[in-house]
């Protein structure tokens, strides 16, 4: 399977990760091979196979449902690029 | 031609937790922003998320409400997005595997018949943090409070085929939840979201492309901007044009619905399984514990209130509208030893309710309790109060003057029965009017009512009315 230009700049743009104009063609061709890797395991029989959600056999464990965090807003932001109020704030998102 | 019309509902019901689905930041709302945003709510690189076990408990529980297909081993996925009061760039939701499979919910229509709409699944999921506007021109505010709340989202099948089915199924999952107690149904504070998806199509053709109508926060306004959806889109195909698929807004001022997002891409999640979590085991065992503690389910509480108390179907549906409600009432009967139930019935669903109502409090919060009131109905109920003088007594608790035999004494309301006395009044009245007398005796029968009134007047409306009555036609006919 090979995915051209198009594929590659919209997924990158679902990914928000910027691909250079000249590294649109080197990423087609690289995940395009991971894609045909896919293709060739594929072939294999999993016939009767349970489809794995995580690679450890184990379980999820839980926590109880009690409040043990407490308020680390300042910490927190700390290293956020701007804060205000006790906002994080970012470029707008609406009009 | 005539158009069919298809909508499927996807409701997002806040689970009543202390702590968040993933971490132990409290959940309680309207905290200072940013207050209950632990590492793990705003994402922090290397914060792994562990399960909250309640939230376990009260999915299991909706699922047996439902009579649904419980999800014993269910998988937490990634639903990837981009957008800041989403701090991950992904939401942990369940998607293959959700943790209530196939269920139903019967509703009833306004012509009494009743409809079955079925649940597609239930899923587990964390809710997003809020953005903010106008803090800062130009910029958007973001308070990561509600972050990693935990949500069930209940998807309906697309079984509803009007605005008035939707919104009868909406309000019974708002009941139900609510009586399960997983969920506070708050619409105003956002614990209970409902999300329409509605299309038309012609009788017998495969469905048609839909809209989403989001973030609509009261019944009223579901009902009336799904009706709006329904005649835009009808229009829109008759005049040549196409439905796209597309979020859409409700305006209540204008009675209108506007385009929100039309990218495409934007709903290409690319789901997978969360490394940071492992397959989700419900046991048989974890199962029982949860049915031994469900509560009676509006629809069998209502059928036991018209056979039990010999209620109409009207009050025992009007008392089961909440559960706190049909607890109240269950109270106030049981207190008053089920002597009258259609009086505790009618005190609970009109001059309660109406007081609950023009105060805007709760049950909870009322100044009069079950106990009250039930005091009250037994004063009724061994006729030492008339209805009228019930009112006043009930005015009365209700600005906090004691408890009904309180405040019967301190006003002397007690309802005159003792015979001499009511006599005495009859004589007063009648001596005072000869006329009406006269014109009753010359066949003007309805001058009885006269009589009767002058009494209860005379009496401060403390009379027993059927002593009155009975008197009276004594005097009057000797």
């Amino acid at each position: 399977m090979s995915l051209g230009k198009t594929e590659v700049e919209y997924i990158s743009r679902l990914a928000q990760i910027e691909v250079r104009e000249e590294d649109v063609d080197g990423v087609a061709t690289k995940l395009s091979n991971i894609l045909d890797l896919f293709t060739q395991m594929g072939a294999a029989d999993t016939q009767g196979v349970e489809p794995m959600a995580h690679p450890l056999d184990a379980v999820q464990r839980f926590r109880a449902d009690v409040v043990t965090e407490v308020d680390q807003h300042e910490k927190l932001q700390a290293i956020a690029p701007s804060v205000t109020q006790a906002h994080y704030l970012v470029p707008q998102v609406i009009e | 031609m005539s158009w069919e019309v298809v909508i499927g509902l996807e409701i997002h019901a806040q689970l009543t937790t202390k702590s968040k689905i993933f971490s132990g930041a409290s959940t309680a709302y309207g905290a200072a922003p940013n207050s209950q945003a632990c590492a793990i709510d705003a994402g922090m690189p290397g914060m792994l998320p562990v399960l909250n076990h309640a939230v376990l408990g009260k999915s299991i529980m909706l699922g047996l409400a439902l009579d649904a297909e419980l999800g014993m081993r269910s998988v937490f996925d990634r639903k990837n997005y981009f957008y800041p009061d989403s701090p991950k760039g992904y939401q942990t939701t369940q998607m293959d595997f959700p943790i209530v499979g196939q269920g139903k919910l019967e509703i009833e229509l306004e012509d009494g018949r009743k409809k079955v709409i079925g649940v597609t699944r239930a899923h587990l999921e964390e809710d997003a943090g809020k953005s903010v506007h106008g803090i800062v021109p130009g910029q958007t505010g973001i308070d990561l409070n509600r972050s990693g709340t935990a949500l069930l989202e209940i998807v309906s099948d697309p079984d509803m085929s009007s605005a008035k089915e939707a919104v009868a199924y909406a309000k019974k999952m708002h009941e139900l939840v609510q009586y399960l107690g997983i969920c506070d149904g708050n619409m105003q504070e956002g614990s209970f979201r409902v999300d329409s998806n509605v299309s038309v199509r012609r009788p017998g053709e495969p469905l048609g492309t839909r809209a989403e109508l989001k973030n609509i926060n009261s019944f009223k306004f579901i009902e009336k901007a799904i009706e709006i959806e329904i005649e835009r889109q009808i229009e829109l195909i008759e005049s040549g044009g196409k439905v796209v698929q597309e979020t859409r807004l409700y305006d209540s001022e204008k009675d209108v619905t506007r385009s929100m997002r039309t990218k495409e891409e934007a709903n290409d999640y690319r789901y997978f399984p969360c490394p940071d979590l492992l397959p989700v085991i419900i046991t048989e065992a974890d199962v029982e514990a949860v049915r031994v503690v469900m509560p009676e389910l509006p629809d069998a509480k209502r059928a036991r209130f018209v056979s039990e108390f010999n209620l109409s179907d009207y009050d025992a549906a009007v008392l089961t509208g909440s559960r706190a409600m049909a607890e109240f009432f269950e109270k106030v009967v049981a207190l008053t030893d089920a002597k009258d139930p259609k009086l505790c019935a009618n005190w609970a669903t009109s001059g309660f309710s109406a007081a609950l109502n023009r105060d805007g409090l709760s049950i909870e919060n009322a100044p009069v309790s079950a106990e009250m009131l039930a005091g009250m109905i037994s004063r009724l109920i061994d006729n030492s109060i008339s209805g009228k003088i019930a009112k006043q007594v009930f005015d009365a608790m209700w600005q906090g003057e004691g408890s009904a035999d309180e405040i019967i004494e301190s006003k002397g309301l007690k309802q005159i029965t003792d015979t001499g006395a009511i006599e005495a009044l009859v004589d007063e009245v009648l001596a005072n009017n000869p006329d009406q007398v006269e014109a009753y005796k010359g066949g003007q029968e309805k001058m009885m009512g006269y009589f009767v009134g002058q009494i209860m007047k005379a009496s401060g409306g403390q009379a027993n009315p059927g002593q009155v009555n009975k008197l009276l036609m004594t005097k009057l006919k000797s």
